[in-house]
């Protein structure tokens, strides 16, 4: 039987668990470069230890040293980490680290559909690790806010050196923020939040 | 389903199609990463081991994304397993808040987030 090898999860700690009053959750995606911060701010605003979800990708390729052409098919194993935030009795919120990539984006359908928004996550250090990511959103629609995750040894650019390098409007908020921290986090996601709204009642008025 | 050989790769993409039957899930079910799951009735002895894992977890809220995590199974393949547990009403799904721009939703997560 399957049950031999199938770990009998122990699901979520009793502190952990939803109320059963929980009746819907919104999402945030956390997008960045690999390294840039996604789990640490994660983890510094979460009420959970953040998980990890896994999806397996497979590529076929035919490899150019193959002299018969016979496609060969490669796994990739692609991680998402994510954590959570009860915002209420009813509503919970779902705060995903997800690779700078798009081409990983497919992986997990509709992870933007009906996401609240976005938080680009750039490091000074590696800027044009972000454009593919502020490309994709702005065709897809998504809102997004860009936070600088400051480290220490990353050179710093003035408000404008930043809008020029990654093509940012004006309207679209722009911070610098540090990820370990639980505050400053939160800062970032409630600017997120604030840019929604005035979005909102901005389309509302008209 | 229950005849699965000796050498048997746990993690396999093998495995994981004899545990969904074939199918590849997530667009059909309508499950959004974040759809609550809620158990309606405790597993049963003789049951899939991976569906009475999902009830066990599910006795209180649990997004699927959060199942995923604690089963260890691609999102995909849980969304498979909901499916089955959902045609038969043992368990109910909560759907995500509905799509923005809702103000009321907007606020009460700026709201939650201030009270953090
Ligand atoms: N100095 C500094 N280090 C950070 C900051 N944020 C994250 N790190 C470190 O950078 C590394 C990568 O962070 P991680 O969150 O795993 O990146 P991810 O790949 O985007 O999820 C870790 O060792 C973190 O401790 C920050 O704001 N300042
Ligand atoms: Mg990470």
């Amino acid at each position: 039987m399957a049950s031999r090898t199938f770990e009998t999860a122990a699901g979520p700690r009793s502190e952990d668990a939803l109320p059963a009053s929980a009746t819907s959750a919104v999402k945030i995606v956390i997008v960045g470069g690999f390294g840039v911060g996604k789990t640490t701010l994660v983890r510094s605003v979460s009420e959970i230890r953040p998980l990890t979800t896994e999806e397996t990708m497979t590529q076929a390729s035919t490899g150019v040293d193959d002299l018969a052409g016979v496609e060969r098919k490669s796994m990739t194993t692609v991680a998402m980490d994510f954590g959570r935030i009860s915002l209420n009795d009813e509503l919970v919120l779902y705060l995903f680290g997800t690779p700078g990539q798009q081409r990983f984006w497919f992986l997990w359908n509709g992870l933007f559909d009906g996401a609240l928004g976005a938080v680009v996550l750039v490091d000074t250090r590696r800027l044009e690790a972000s454009f593919d990511v502020l490309g994709r959103l702005e065709e897809s629609q998504t809102p997004f806010v860009v936070a600088v995750n400051a480290f220490d040894e990353a050179p710093s650019y003035t408000d404008g050196e930043l809008r020029e390098a990654l093509d940012l409007t004006d309207e679209v908020p722009l911070m610098v923020c540090d990820a370990r921290n639980r505050e400053s986090s939160k800062g970032v996601l409630l600017a997120l939040m604030q840019y929604l709204h005035s979005l909102a009642m901005t389309s509302e008025a008209t | 389903m229950t005849q699965v050989g000796e050498e048997w790769d746990e993690g396999g993409p093998e495995r994981l199609y004899v545990l969904t039957g074939g199918r590849s899930g997530f667009d059909e079910t309508g499950l959004d990463l974040v759809t609550l799951i809620v158990s309606r009735t405790p597993p049963q002895i003789g049951m899939q081991p991976e569906h009475e894992s999902i009830l066990r977890v599910c006795a209180s809220p649990l997004s699927v994304v959060e199942i995923s995590a604690h089963l260890k199974l691609p999102v995909s393949i849980v969304s498979v397993l909901l499916a089955d547990l959902l045609a038969e009403e043992r368990v109910e799904a909560r759907a995500p808040a509905p799509a923005l721009p809702d103000i009321d939703i907007i606020k009460a997560v700026i709201h939650g987030l201030q009270n953090l």
